[in-house]
């Protein structure tokens, strides 16, 4: 089987037309290839992000990942860029989903596309996921510990985003979820909350919550690592984009 | 879990970041994972001057019963200090 692949820093089109940094990794084949939009966590667009963005492209996907803090810190270190951004309160909800779809559209556009393009998200990223899926009319999504989907940020905490589990019933595609059991942001509870509403709107979705796991499971380079946990979570992945969005 | 707490306080003094010294205007305090200590969650503050951009920033990471130590330590020290002085 041919498994040339390439990775690269470009620029696309987000919201309002602003341009961002996005790492394109993409298989050298003829396609159709389905697309991911890989959303990263708060502490950035780091190297291991751009590595989980590789591992699509070696298994068949083209993903991209925009750079969700060029704007607030362009060409500044990964970390600096998290910090920075952390101090203003995040990422503003309407700006995410607007970065999500002209990521989406570059995806759909490329000529090796089958038209298809899924998200996935891990930390904040993975309630980003839920709500560019709730937003725009995607193919799949997976939600990596998503935290606020369910439940509001405590009293005082300059993070600006709320619950958007209320949006459930606009979800545009199927939903895969993973989660640690340990977690408590997302906490079992405000999995199950989520879970519910979900059934109540009567939405194809798919939970795993692994025991021994907290959050940031699929960090691998972080003490939180669970590689059963991580290495399951792969498996699902793989099998859920298989269902939904390749060819 | 990553708990997303922050506080920001208004500092004034300064540091020595990646291109020298420069002078803080402000500080954010919280308890997250950090992105190089090796634990699961520590205390982390980010000394900043936000008008020079992102990079312009001190970043220490402290495991939660160090960073009480240093508080305590802190405290004491401006506590020692000569009467009209701190």
């Amino acid at each position: 089987m041919y498994d040339a692949m390439m990775a690269e820093t470009i620029n696309i089109s987000g919201y309002g037309g602003d341009h961002i940094e996005a790492y394109l990794a993409r298989p050298l084949g003829a396609g159709p290839f389905g697309g991911v939009v890989v959303i990263h966590h708060m502490p950035g667009y780091d190297e291991e992000t751009k590595e989980i963005t590789r591992k699509f492209a070696v298994h068949g996907y083209t993903a991209i990942c925009p750079n969700l803090y060029t704007r607030e810190a362009p060409g500044a270190s990964p970390d600096d860029a998290a910090a920075a951004v952390r101090a203003l309160g995040g990422v503003p909800d309407e700006r995410l989903v607007g970065d999500v779809l002209g990521a989406v559209t570059f995806l759909r556009a490329q000529p090796s596309s089958n038209g298809k393009a899924g998200t996935i998200g891990y930390c904040s990223g993975g309630r980003q996921s839920f709500l560019a899926a709730c937003s725009l009319p995607l193919d799949a999504a997976v939600d990596c510990y998503g935290a606020f989907i369910v439940g509001a940020p405590p009293e005082g905490m300059p993070l600006k985003v709320g619950p958007i589990v209320d949006l459930a019933k606009d979800l545009s595609c199927p939903l895969l979820g993973l989660f640690g059991a340990d977690d408590q942001r997302p906490s079992p509870d405000e999995v199950a909350e989520l879970e519910k509403a979900l059934a109540a709107a009567g939405k194809v979705f798919e939970f795993h919550s692994y025991e021994g796991a907290g959050h940031a499971f699929f960090a691998v380079n972080r003490p939180a690592y669970r590689p059963e946990a991580a290495k399951d979570g792969w498996q699902k992945i793989w099998d859920f984009y298989g269902r939904y969005l390749a060819s | 879990m990553c708990t997303y707490l922050t506080e920001k306080v208004e500092v004034d003094g300064s540091g020595k970041g990646a291109s020298g010294w420069f002078a803080f205007s402000e500080a954010t305090v919280y308890f997250d994972h950090p992105q190089h200590a090796a634990a699961e969650h520590t205390l982390n503050i980010d000394f900043r001057n936000p008008g020079q951009g992102p990079s312009a920033r001190v970043a220490v990471e402290l495991t939660a019963e160090s960073a009480r130590a240093l508080a305590a330590a802190i405290e004491s020290t401006l506590a020692s200090a000569p009467p009209g002085l701190a």
